[in-house]
């Protein structure tokens, strides 16, 4: 029995070695990184050039991480909470409130570095808010997170209005610099995603805060009978979410250097839960996958950035996105997969 | 004394009697949309303020951006008795019933802004609005003059589907379309907005080489071209000198680019239409003479050289 067993592992050992890769989780957004890599490449060869322009690195291939950056800021919060089984519909109003804020205290003659921090305190009271309803009203997220979603906008208005709103433009040497500025050759955005997902990693992975959110977002009650204050892990999900997109809010705010709660970061609740689900994460909850949703992250903005350089009328723009989401989750998806190979099989015989 | 005040009186009340007496004050009712953007309450308040000026009651209202508040008003100024009813429709179906309502007790209605899809155009007196078609044909003429011909154009679209950024294309590639030389090299929706301006410029500055061989920006509205203009500095290109930038609505920042030389034209869109709209309106009210079914507000173009105002 046991020589049968070898003999049949042994026959279909380079099956067996290429199922074990593709049931790892990283292969599949991996290879979808890959096909659009090489789609770029079909579309225009000069898409890997990279060069030093005013000072720093240059080209699509920077692009991708550097727009990717803010999204995947917001992704990572949204994974957090996620992994509670929970979701926070409310990351693009935190973003658009932040902008009004920070625009509205420059305005007023604050010191810059006081109002990165006040930006930063206006995520977390959001995620206060949030966590608050979720974890201490027991309000279902999708419904407890969609109030701030929905009226998020209108108070950056209003808050614009504060000043008048009629200039919401402005200039900062500091934030510009944490956003599209460099240091040596290097997006300063890229560096500041790295502190925070550094920051990040270590909150949820060296202490024993990961480990709770899974057990919470895994099975609430059994978290809770094995003595975790359930109620307190979730509100600190959506408090870590509501600080993430405030930190995107920075970057994107001083991107453009304007306060437009109207459509900054719209949508990028769903480019985030987007990335979190490509990363492999399922909305069941239980499961955190941070640098899985890094690359999900990548994925969804080098298919933008290819859209954007392929030339494609933009009518397309949105058809083409859902067709290569819809590819990559069908690439994901074991049952899909073993049902294709089933098929395959058959048509073999 | 006492006589002279008396008949001086008298006078100053038979001259208002008389001034009244053909209209007496005319009252309109104007549903405006609501306060969106910057564009929308600016004309709010234009229309107040022109309204003082040509001595109309003005009854406005606000439907916050619904179509059920909206009829609700348009039915109060009919049961108000006004003697004639301004709309900036909300929507552009759904409006057979009340325009009928109006046209029934005797309102004329007349349409600011969108349209409506009515099945009985005798419904409204006529459209009074601005020619996004127009707007993209003086962009594209100030193109055409500005490069003598010879341009090859990247273009930030407004959103897909959007009545502004369909017009606009097609007016500028209509008069674009006259001179072999102009091409549309690149084309993509940047939303109207600062941030997707950016980002199509990035892509389009990465795709076309540094924007090589590229002398024409042509964005759907101020913003996206803002946007552009900062990632091509970001880029290390100057905008306005590398590559000649023309866009359409000039906001205010827009005026300040255009100052310092970042951009080079931009193609009003006026917010100040009041006293484009009431004499339209009054004159009707006079003659009851037939309008065709769309009054054009015209459209002005700024350059760099146009003195601010």
């Amino acid at each position: 029995m046991s020589q049968a067993q070898t003999t049949s592992t042994r026959s279909s050992s380079l099956g067996a070695t290429l199922g074990a890769i593709g049931r790892h989780r990283v292969v599949w957004p991996l290879a979808a990184l890959a096909l659009l890599f090489i789609v770029d490449f079909i579309i225009s060869p000069s898409f890997f050039n990279i060069r030093i322009v005013e000072g720093r690195l240059f080209g699509s291939l920077i692009d991708i991480p550097y727009r990717a950056a803010p999204t995947a800021l917001v992704a990572l919060g949204m994974a957090v909470v996620i992994g509670t089984k929970g979701i926070d519909l409310s990351v693009g109003s935190i973003v658009a409130i932040g902008g009004a804020v920070i625009t509205w205290r420059i305005h007023a003659g604050d010191p810059h570095l006081l109002i990165l921090f006040i930006a930063l305190a206006v995520g977390l009271l959001c995620g206060l808010w949030n966590g608050f309803l979720v974890a201490a009203l027991d309000i279902q997220p999708i419904i407890a997170t969609l109030i701030l979603m929905v009226s998020g906008r209108g108070i950056g208005l209003m808050i614009n209005l504060l000043y008048g709103g009629t200039d919401p433009s402005f200039t900062s040497p500091l934030l510009q610099g944490l956003s599209t500025g460099h240091i040596g050759y290097i997006p300063t955005r890229l560096l500041v995603f790295v502190f925070i997902f550094a920051l990040l990693w270590t909150l949820l992975r060296r202490t024993a805060l990961g480990l709770f959110l899974e057990s919470v977002g895994g099975n609430t009650a059994a978290a809770y009978l094995t003595g975790i204050n359930a109620r307190m892990v979730i509100f600190s999900a959506y408090v870590i979410s509501g600080l993430m997109a405030s930190s995107a809010g920075v970057i994107l705010t001083a991107d453009t250097h304007t306060s437009d709660p109207i459509s900054v970061a719209l949508n990028i609740e769903l480019d985030a839960i987007l990335a979190v689900v490509i990363g492999g994460a399922s909305l069941g909850g239980g499961r955190i996958y941070l640098g899985m949703t890094i690359l999900g992250a990548l994925v969804i903005q080098s298919l933008t950035t290819t859209i954007l350089t392929s030339g494609m009328p933009p009518e397309y723009n949105l058809v083409v996105k859902a067709v290569v989401v819809v590819v990559v989750l069908l690439l994901q998806s074991s049952n899909f997969r073993s049902l294709t190979l089933s098929i395959l099989a058959r048509r073999k015989r | 004394m006492h006589l002279v005040k008396l008949l001086s009186g008298a006078a100053v009340g038979a001259a208002l009697l008389v001034a009244g007496s053909p209209a007496m004050a005319v009252t309109i009712g104007f549903s405006q949309v609501g306060d969106e953007g910057d564009w929308r309450p600016a004309w709010s308040k234009d229309m107040q303020e022109e309204a003082k000026k040509e001595g109309i009651d003005l009854k406005y209202a606000d439907a916050q951006g619904k179509e059920e508040e909206q009829i609700k008003a348009v039915r109060a100024f009919i049961a108000q008795k006004v003697d004639a009813i301004i709309i900036a429709p909300v929507v552009v179906t759904g409006w057979d019933a009340v325009l009928d309502e109006a046209k029934k007790a005797g309102i004329p209605v007349f349409l600011a802004d969108r349209d409506v899809d009515v099945k009985d155009k005798s419904l409204f007196v006529t459209r009074i609005s601005a020619d996004f078609n127009l707007e993209g044909r003086l962009a594209g003429a100030w193109t055409a003059q500005a490069t003598k011909g010879q341009a090859n154009v990247v273009e930030e679209q407004g959103t897909v589907g959007a009545a502004p950024a369909i017009e606009r294309k097609k007016g500028f590639e209509a008069v674009t379309a006259n001179f072999p030389d102009i091409k549309i090299v690149k084309t993509q929706s940047g939303d109207f907005t600062t941030d997707g301006g950016k980002k199509v410029m990035e892509a389009f500055i990465k795709s076309t080489d540094n924007l090589k061989g590229i002398n024409v920006s042509f964005a759907h509205n101020d913003n996206m071209q803002l946007g552009a203009i900062q990632a091509m500095k970001e880029a290390g290109l100057k905008p306005g000198h590398d590559v000649l930038m023309v866009s359409v609505d000039y906001v205010p920042a827009m005026k300040e680019a255009l100052a310092a030389g970042d951009a080079n034209a931009s193609v009003e869109l006026r917010s100040a239409i009041g006293k484009y709209i009431y004499p339209v309106v009054l004159q009707y009210l006079k003659d009851k003479k037939e309008l065709p079914k769309w009054v054009k507000i015209p459209s002005d173009l700024h350059t760099a050289a146009t003195p601010l105002d």
